[in-house]
């Protein structure tokens, strides 16, 4: 505890922390609609591209952080725009993952001291958060949870009962396009503490894990941000006092949710939700 | 223009999907309050008429007028409720959760704290009779259930016009009689009219008005007593076809399908005679 609250006077700590806290929001927010749209591969894909455009803007000189964010943004438009119809998106979505993929093997290959930071994109660098770095994912998260307000009831709608959504006039098109934007930078986000190859444990487990303990969307919502937040933050904390990086704390801590929430509280939380008069009806 | 009495109307109009015309010169006129069964065998282009009522399609050609003006997406005055399709079983969603959708889904913004629109969707659920299971997680429902709660869905924004998609199929016969009568009961309440899309008339002989059978593009609209003979169906499959009424249940047996028309209507077919006897 002590060689925390030593830790704790350090920029880059208090940096991490507060990184790790937006960050959380946003995932929390955004897994939940990325569990219930069935988009974990359209996630993937939006991270490993992220990575080719962190490398591409590293190759020149810029920063990763924004690298990233145009890479899975590009990369969204792209999934957008080709795979309107949901049928065929997983298909595009691997034709897409593969190309950029390669191009981001291209961009280490031309830029020689690249091994570290391919190393801390790839697997998380939460306590190498600049005060810089720090603002910019705050802006990111702020725009994002914004929008996500705003479209919250269509998108809902959409993503639950796209025919009906649609007679009704909600524009499922285009939100979809708009929630692929949305996740694009939620990834951007998440990469900071995760890395790209963990991106899942953030942007899925803690939407998965919460649709065990309530049927309420709002309150599904407040416990995968819950989640999203106990495991960012108890990552950080136990990768600051072990040395251990903090991906391997949040991946087990996420894990560790998810097996709670399905298997000791979530069967008994919903067990009273449906009434047995009607069982079998 | 004068459209008292007409819930909607069609002029002319031609629908295509992919270049070919599934509607041709269609002339129809739907009275306010009645209750129109669309009928007609799979892909002969029903739910593209429902989708053109709604404004999501425009004809290629020809005139539809819906509640006095040109089809418009998203029209308040319309409920719409789609074929029966399930729910992810943990999916965190209630019932009542379905049915507020139809009051504000649509709407920007989180929508907080509104407690009239809160009244409204208890009332749509107690008039479906949906109370008892309205908080259950809507994937853990029966599919008679999870209908009734799409019909609330559909009631609570108070419609004029209800469009209904095959929302019998993939129903037991039990089932499918209650949401028969639902929408049966709403019609005759609210004083509505009703459009049904239907591969099978038997669920709704008793409640409906009008008749409109589609086969391949070509239609006959009527009472059910005018259409549903062997010589107006022998007539639209271009083969002959026999109309037969065995048990209160209207039957509907095709010779042949040389002429490349199906009859695909499953309880039109000879072996669900067997459940006939089933409480109607």
């Amino acid at each position: 505890m002590d060689q925390l609250g030593a830790l704790l006077r350090y920029e880059f700590v208090q940096n991490a922390y507060a990184a790790g806290f937006v960050i959380a929001l946003v995932c929390g927010v955004v897994s939940r609609f990325v569990v219930a749209r069935d988009m974990s591969f359209g996630v993937h894909a939006l991270a490993e591209l992220g990575f080719t455009g962190a490398a591409a803007f590293v190759l020149v000189g810029l920063s990763p952080v924004l690298g990233l964010l145009t890479g899975s943004s590009v990369t969204a438009l792209f999934i957008g725009a080709l795979g309107a119809r949901a049928s065929g998106r997983d298909t595009v979505v691997g034709v897409t993952m593969a190309f950029g993929l390669g191009l981001g093997v291209l961009f280490i290959t031309l830029y020689p001291r690249y091994a570290t930071e391919a190393f801390a994109i790839l697997f998380g660098t939460i306590t190498g958060v600049s005060r810089g770095d720090l603002a910019l994912m705050v802006g990111i998260a702020i725009v994002t949870l914004v929008a996500l307000a705003l479209i919250y009831r269509p998108l809902s709608f959409a993503t639950v009962d796209p025919e009906v959504a649609e007679a009704r006039g909600v524009p499922v098109a285009a939100l979809g396009i708009v929630f692929l934007l949305v996740m694009a930078a939620a990834v951007a986000e998440a990469v900071q503490v995760v890395g790209v190859l963990l991106i899942l444990t953030l942007m899925i487990t803690p939407g998965a894990a919460a649709e065990r303990l309530t049927p309420r969307p709002g309150r599904a919502i407040a416990w995968s941000v819950g989640i999203a937040l106990l495991c960012t933050l108890g990552g950080i904390t136990l990768a600051l006092v072990t040395n251990v990086p903090v991906s391997v704390f949040v991946t087990a801590l996420s894990f560790a949710s998810y097996l709670v929430a399905r298997f000791a509280v979530g069967p008994r939380l919903r067990s009273d939700v449906r009434p047995s008069a009607t069982a079998g009806a | 223009m004068a459209t008292t009495g007409a819930s909607a109307r069609f002029e002319h109009v031609t629908l295509a999907y992919d270049g070919r015309a599934i509607w041709a010169d269609l002339s129809l006129e739907i009275a306010s309050g009645t209750f129109t069964a669309i009928i007609g065998p799979n892909g002969s282009g029903k739910t593209s008429l429902l989708r053109a009522v709604l404004g999501l399609v425009a004809p290629s050609a020809g005139r539809i007028e819906v509640l006095g003006h040109a089809p418009r997406r998203g029209d308040p005055a319309i409920g719409y409720v789609p074929q029966h399709s399930s729910f992810d079983r943990d999916l965190p969603l209630r019932g009542r959760d379905l049915v507020r959708f139809g009051i504000d889904g649509h709407r920007w913004g989180i929508g907080l704290g509104d407690g009239a629109a809160g009244a409204r969707v208890e009332r749509a659920i107690a008039e479906v009779e949906a109370s008892a299971y309205a908080s259950a997680p809507i994937g853990r429902l029966s599919g008679g259930e999870q209908q009734r709660l799409r019909i609330a869905q559909a009631l609570a924004g108070d419609p004029r016009m209800l469009l209904c998609d095959e929302p019998l199929a993939n129903l037991d016969l039990r089932h499918q009689q209650g949401i028969a009568e639902l929408i049966a009961r709403w019609r005759r309440n609210s004083g509505g009219s009703v459009l049904f899309v239907t591969h099978d008339i038997n669920p709704i002989l008793d409640v409906v008005d009008r008749v409109l059978f589609v086969v391949g593009g070509r239609w006959a609209a009527g009472t059910p007593a005018e259409i549903l003979t062997s010589e107006r169906l022998t007539e639209l499959y271009r083969s002959h076809v026999d109309v037969v009424r065995v048990h209160d249940r209207i039957v509907v047996v095709g010779e042949s399908t040389a002429a490349g028309l199906e009859l695909e209507e499953p309880h039109h077919l000879p072996p669900t005679l067997v459940d006939h006897g089933a409480p109607r």
